[in-house]
């Protein structure tokens, strides 16, 4: 299982680790890739997928998705949603938002608070962890794990 | 003209007759209603977002409590968007169909314009122009509103809106999700000057806001209290204050590079008392006339839809049989009428 971590002392740091995913990402293909984001409220996982979703070429905000549970972007011809599932009261609540159509090799998808939509979601092919240090409170520890073969190749190539 | 708005662009489903001579005939939301009769006596617990099986029902129960009969609607707005694009796809297939069906016009609306438009539906509506702050769980922008389709964004969050910074504080404080009218009470417990968080985006120009850095303010300040009640009420004290703080720098900057001397607060987040009274304070400051629609049409509705669509209508507007939902669509791309 391939594994990266990182220490961020700052947004800043933040900001140039996700531009070093979003270069690997330009290099491979983004078509038919799902990460799940884990971590507290508060922790930075949009902040992170900010700076990642403008270092694939976004120009332009990054709102929260958690009132609209999803905002769709699109890098070139690839379609890009960033979920938010934290509402969710009930996985089923999926369905009503077509959530199948949402998984094809034309789309990426990052999706915070994966476990609300267990069963229903396409699996993981990298999970980004991200903790607030407890010590230094500005400090975020990321990780990165592949869980899949795809994962392993994005993930193996950011470790060069 | 008697027009049947229908709102389906996120969570609730809203329905609602809008007449152009005596204004609004009825109004109901799902959440809200009990459809005991239209399912036999068993109203099964239908989940968020399944308008498919509650918008018929709805539709139904609205044209009834208006005291109308289908062939007395003479035209249908739905939302087209934004939203969820499935979501807004039951809206806008059945409400075309039925217009199609009665053989009257359909026009689909924008949800945002309806959220600027819903204070028409007051006794005291706000003449034009006006500056709007717009706050809900799912929106902060400041709009300047020279008439119907003539929006032009000045500011909105560049992250979380304020109603979600207030829902999520209120979790990292322990309080139920969505807990941000709890967190307002808490506040009313706190007492100032323990806290002091910041007022994102004030100290440089313009109206953009931005409020996910107070949230994680909110949630280092948490970690590091002793968990004590009134800490935790003075915490809230803060948050809140902030909040409200930042909404008025904002909203007096618009006031000001407008030279507009009306204010009309929508959205959720308007029923808060403490913004209420900050931003009331501006009628006796600096004599700004400040509106807020009921708070029935500051949320998710379709008496909104309704109205906006009855005025698009009335000046001409349609469209034909191939209706799009459009999850994205900037307001300021709409035309004026």
């Amino acid at each position: 299982m391939v594994k990266n971590e990182f220490v961020a002392h700052s947004e800043d740091n933040t900001k140039s680790i996700a531009i070093q995913l979003a270069n690997v990402l330009i290099q491979q293909g983004l078509g038919g890739l799902t990460f799940y984001l884990n971590g507290d409220l508060g922790a930075g996982k949009t902040t992170f997928t900010r700076h990642l979703i403008q270092a694939l070429g976004h120009n332009g905000n990054v709102k929260s998705p958690t009132y609209t549970l999803v905002e769709p972007y699109e890098i070139e011809d690839i379609k890009l949603f960033h979920f938010d599932l934290y509402r969710l009261a009930d996985a089923e609540e999926l369905e009503f938002m077509g959530i199948r159509d949402y998984f094809n090799d034309n789309s990426m998808c990052l999706i915070e608070w994966a476990e609300k939509g267990w069963g229903l979601l396409a699996k993981s092919d990298v999970e980004i962890n991200i903790m607030i240090d407890n010590i230094h409170d500005d400090n975020r520890l990321l990780e990165f794990v592949a869980t899949s073969d795809a994962g392993e190749r994005l993930l193996s190539a950011l470790e060069r | 003209m008697k027009i049947l708005g229908i709102e389906t662009s996120c969570d609730e489903t809203g329905v609602a007759i809008y007449d152009t001579d005596s204004g609004l005939l009825s109004h109901e939301l799902y959440s809200q209603v009990k459809l005991h009769a239209d399912y036999g006596g068993v109203v099964p617990e239908l989940a968020s977002r399944d308008h498919v099986r509650k918008i018929v029902p709805l539709i139904k129960r609205t044209i009834a409590s208006a005291g109308l009969s289908s062939n007395e609607i003479d035209g249908v707005a739905f939302t087209r968007g934004p939203g969820l694009v499935g979501a807004l796809l039951v809206g806008s297939s059945v409400g075309r169909s039925l217009a199609y069906a009665w053989g009257v016009p359909a026009v689909g609306v924008h949800h945002m314009e309806g959220h600027l438009l819903a204070p028409m539906l007051d006794d005291n509506p706000p003449p034009f122009p006006f500056i709007a702050l717009l706050v809900s769980g799912g929106h902060s922008m400041i709009v300047d509103v020279q008439g119907i389709g003539q929006y032009t964004v000045l500011g909105e969050s560049l992250d979380d809106a304020a109603g979600e910074a207030f829902d999520k504080t209120a979790k990292l404080l322990g309080l139920d999700y969505p807990g941000g009218p709890l967190l307002a009470k808490l506040a009313e417990k706190g007492q100032p000057g323990h806290y002091k968080f910041p007022r994102p985006m004030t100290d440089r120009p313009g109206l953009d806001m931005s409020f996910s850095g107070l949230k994680t303010f909110a949630a280092n300040t948490i970690r590091a209290c002793d968990g004590a009640d009134q800490t935790k009420a003075n915490i809230a004290y803060a948050f809140q204050d902030a909040v409200v703080d930042t909404l008025l720098i904002k909203c007096q900057r618009a006031l000001k590079q407008t030279n507009q001397k009306r204010l009309v607060i929508a959205g959720g987040v308007s029923a808060n008392k403490q913004l209420r009274a900050t931003l009331q304070d501006l009628n006796r400051r600096k004599g700004i006339d400040v509106y807020y629609p009921a708070f029935e049409y500051c949320t998710d509705n379709g008496a909104m839809i309704a109205y906006a669509g009855a005025q698009r209508l009335l000046a001409g507007e349609s469209e034909g049989l191939d209706t799009k939902a459009m999850p994205r669509w900037p307001l300021d791309s709409l035309q004026a009428i």
